[in-house]
Formats: structure tokens, C-alpha cells, sequence
């Protein structure tokens, strides 16, 4: 729900509910990035209210646009993360597979070794 | 007299353009914004810098947009097990690490016990006790295989799961333990009967399966189970019995911890360990004793001298011993931790791997900042 006035739509307050430091936070720390952004903050007004207050003000453009950039950013960023993390799971798992089947084939050479020498011969 | 185009140099003059002034951040400033040095009684620094424009004045962008941000960001696997994972998250700013480590912890679904229907119950242990310990056992199952159970439903096949627990110790014997591998999975739900229909009718029970769970092609072959098979739940002693119905649901953390689906989750900054001045001799070993964690070993210099270097920094769990060592120690050596690069570890309680729990997370992150997006739009 957006807080706003009709006559200057540059400043705005949003109220999330069902919602906590999680999002907000970060939606927070987005909205700091953005260059036309000059004041983001937010506040929870009471812990036991499921809700949270998110101030936009902004040097023009209309505070709500600025704020929806900003959740699609953090969106993008969060789909970044996911492929990033993937990527560097399979690799970990590869690289872990290949270790073990090395390990293996050295167990079994080694045993192979030992089983071609003739011990009671000697 | 001034010259044209000495006025023009004035007017396109911009100090920064002179070779011998340095460009980016100061080294203090520098050191400032990307690390928190750790002093004798507190840290200093340890926020960082919000505002985008914050260096602006000397040139410096401050801002982590989507392109640098993907630039930056990395992703280093330390290790991984079915319940455990260790890994390097490079480039993200705290508030974002902090939130996955949140939704972890208290927004990812799982399956847990919720309702018990206790038919018989002579152990020492009373109901209410034994059945808060139902709760608490994780379950192995993919919880994004059923359905919330919302106040007007009726349990059914896609929203419980049904295990029964009938034990007895026989008179005679010794006492014994209930442990989670006699809790029986029944995928045809549940067996108590609630009232008697007529003799046409089937009778009632507590659970309407409209068929049963094995034909899931998820759970044909591999029975749901509690996630480990040595839990205790109780202990009987001769002559004890408890004969119990346990129905787990789907549920989230933040209404009760034991729908966490992982046993805890958290993050630390990674720790960087800076030698001001070189540690030789009698000092050198003096600081290797000095660190309970081991981060310091000595090195040969040849011809007997021996210094001091940094060999393990990860190991570093900031407890300042090597800086509490009187007033010159604390100016020789640094104690920093890297603000943007998180080594974050998931324990998983065992009904799903770290792995995808992590991926379920930034997941519910994303879902969040569609809602807020289709809410405004």
C-alpha cells in the first residue's frame, strides 16, 4: 500500500504487510544504490505488528517507479546469486567425484601390487 | 596577460587529471569502507557505507549496481555433505547475506508432527511431553511435495503425513529405549477410528486418503522416514506402553522452530590477519603461543633468524589475545575482517541437502520482491 500525496509523487512512504527485516532491508540497501534516490529508510512500527513501514524520497522521479526498480533489481540479483551458487555446486560435486574415483583407482593399483607379489616365495 | 588557451586549460582543469594526484579512495578511507578493524575494547567501522554518492565528491562510485554486482560476485564451495555445507559468498553486501540466513532459518518449508492422537500412553513420560519430542524429529520428506494444511481442509494424501508408534516393554524384561526407527510411516493414513459408521459404511477415520501415498512415484521406492534413525523419544520400563498416532503437516519456522529445516544457519566476515612490523626471534614465537586458534607460524629466514608470518587467517575467531599483549603489540599487528565476503554455513536438519535448501531461499527472496512489484502495479 503506498502513503503518497497527489501533488508531489517524489516522496512516498509503502507499507508492506506480512513482511520484516528480510525484505526490507534489503529492498533498503537497493534503494541506497540508486542515484536518484535521496532518502530510503524503514521502520517497523511494532514488533508485534506483522508490517513494515519503507520511506522512498526521491530528486524527482515518481517515488513508486523508483521503488519497484528497485525490488526488480534485487529480483535480478537474487536469480544472479542462484546461477552463480549452482554453478559452483555441480562444479564442487564434479571435481569431489573425480577426486574419489582417483582415489579408488589408486586403492586398487596398490592392491593389485601387492597381490602380484609373491610374499611366501621369499 | 592571459592567453586563450591558458584560459581554456582553467576552464577544463579538474585536478583529478593531474598524474601525480592519486585517483580512487585514500588508503584510509579505502580500509574504512571494505574492512572492520578490530581494536583492543571494540571493532571500528564494522557498517558500511549505504548512500551511493557517498564518495562522489573524490570521484568514487560507491554503488553495487546489478552489472558490477554480477561482476563481483563469487561463489566458493569449502564443503558440502548431505547435512552440511561451508561456503564463500564473495561480493554480496550484508543486508542480502542477511536475508537469505533469515528466510533459512525461519521462511522454508519443512514437515514436522503436529498432531498426535495418544491411544495409550503408561511410560513416565507424559503426553504433552512426548508429543512436543514428536514434534521436534526432522522428517524426511520433500516438503515441496505437499500442501499447507489450512484450518477448513481435511488431511488428506497431498497436505499429512501418518506414522504410527506402538511400543510396549513386556513385564519381565529390562527397561528400553523408543528410538524414531519405530515410528511406521502409513501411507494409507491414518488407522484410528473416529466413529463408526453404520455396518454399509466405511468407517471414519482421522485422515479422508483418497488413495494411498505409496503411489506417489516420489515414495514408491524410498518410504518416508524421520531424517535419522537414532533419535530417542522415550524410554519404557517393564510393563510400559505407548501407542500413539503422529500426523506431520507443512509448515515454516517462524510459526515454530521445529519446521526450521535447518538446525542453524549463520555467516561471519572473513578475518584477515596483518602484520604491522616483522615479528623475529623471541617475539615470533612469543605470538605463536599466544594464539589459541594457531593462526601464526614461524618461518626460516636462514643463518638462525626465524619471523613470524600469517599462515592461517581463516582460523581467526577474533578472540584479540595477540593484541591484548600490552600497548605495542596492539600497534603491531591488525586485526580486519573483509566486509563484503561471507563464509556462510548451513546445517541442515537432515529432510533436505544445505545445497538446496540455499537455492529454495534466494528463491523465496525473489518470490517477495515480485509480490511487492505486482502489489504496486
Amino acid at each position: 500500500m503506498e502513503h503518497g500525496s497527489f501533488t508531489n509523487d517524489s516522496h512516498a512512504s509503502f507499507t508492506l504487510s506480512e513482511e520484516d527485516h528480510t525484505l526490507a532491508n534489503a529492498v533498503r540497501f537497493v534503494l541506497n544504490q540508486d542515484p536518484r534516490v535521496t532518502v530510503a529508510a524503514y521502520t517497523i512500527p511494532h514488533p508485534s505488528l506483522e508490517q513494515v513501514n519503507i520511506r522512498v524520497q526521491t530528486t524527482g522521479d515518481p517515488a513508486r517507479e523508483v521503488f519497484k526498480d528497485a525490488c526488480q533489481e534485487l529480483m535480478q540479483m537474487n536469480r544472479h546469486v542462484r546461477s552463480v551458487f549452482d554453478k559452483a555446486v555441480t562444479e564442487y560435486k564434479a571435481a569431489k567425484k573425480l577426486k574419489e574415483e582417483a582415489e579408488e583407482e589408486e586403492l586398487k593399483r596398490q592392491r593389485d601390487l601387492f597381490g602380484s607379489m609373491d610374499i611366501e616365495s621369499n | 596577460m592571459v592567453t586563450k588557451a591558458e584560459k581554456q586549460f582553467a576552464k577544463n582543469f579538474n585536478i583529478f587529471n593531474l598524474p601525480d594526484v592519486p585517483t580512487g579512495l585514500p588508503p584510509h578511507l579505502e580500509l574504512q569502507r571494505t574492512r572492520a578493524v578490530c581494536k583492543n575494547d571494540a571493532p571500528i567501522h564494522p557498517t558500511s557505507v549505504l548512500y551511493s554518492g557517498a564518495y562522489a565528491s573524490m570521484g568514487v562510485d560507491n554503488s553495487v549496481r546489478l552489472e558490477n554486482f554480477s561482476e563481483d560476485f563469487k561463489v566458493d564451495v569449502i564443503s558440502l555433505t548431505e547435512t552440511d555445507m561451508v561456503f564463500d559468498m564473495i561480493g554480496v553486501p550484508a543486508g542480502i547475506a542477511n536475508a537469505f540466513r533469515r528466510i533459512l532459518l525461519a521462511e522454508l518449508p519443512s514437515m514436522a508432527i503436529e498432531k498426535v492422537f495418544v491411544a495409550n500412553n503408561t511410560s513416565v513420560i507424559q503426553d504433552e511431553v512426548l508429543a512436543h519430542r514428536l514434534g521436534l524429529i526432522p522428517i524426511a520428506a520433500d516438503p515441496r511435495l505437499f500442501e499447507y494444511l489450512s484450518e477448513n481442509d481435511q488431511p488428506n494424501e497431498k497436505n499429512t503425513i501418518v506414522f504410527k508408534l506402538h511400543v510396549k516393554c513386556p513385564k519381565g524384561d529390562p527397561r528400553r529405549k523408543v528410538l524414531t526407527s519405530e515410528l511406521k510411516w502409513l501411507p494409507n493414513g491414518s488407522e484410528l477410528v473416529k466413529e463408526s459408521g453404520g455396518s454399509t459404511t466405511k468407517p471414519k477415520t482421522y485422515t479422508s486418503f483418497s488413495h494411498s501415498q505409496d503411489s506417489f512415484p516420489e515414495f514408491a521406492n524410498n518410504p518416508i522416514m524421520p531424517s535419522f534413525q537414532d533419535i530417542l523419544i522415550a524410554k519404557l520400563g517393564p510393563g510400559q506402553e505407548i501407542e500413539l498416532e503422529a500426523h506431520a503437516v507443512k509448515g515454516i519456522g517462524k510459526t515454530h522452530a521445529k519446521w526450521s529445516p535447518v538446525a542453524t544457519a549463520w555467516y561471519r566476515m572473513l578475518p584477515e590477519v596483518i602484520l604491522l612490523k616483522e615479528f623475529e626471534g623471541r617475539h615470533a614465537e612469543e605470538l605463536v603461543n599466544v594464539c589459541p586458534k594457531k593462526v601464526f607460524d614461524i618461518e626460516d629466514m636462514g643463518q638462525g633468524r626465524k619471523r613470524a608470518t600469517v599462515a592461517r587467517p581463516r582460523d581467526c575467531s577474533l578472540c584479540r589475545e595477540c593484541i591484548r599483549e600490552g600497548v605495542e603489540w596492539a600497534k603491531q599487528v591488525d586485526l580486519r575482517r573483509v566486509k563484503n565476503h561471507f563464509i556462510f554455513t548451513i546445517e541442515s536438519t537432515g529432510s533436505q541437502p544445505p545445497d538446496v535448501l540455499f537455492n529454495e531461499a534466494v528463491k523465496i527472496l525473489e518470490d517477495k520482491c515480485e509480490r511487492v512489484i505486482s502489489e504496486l502495479s
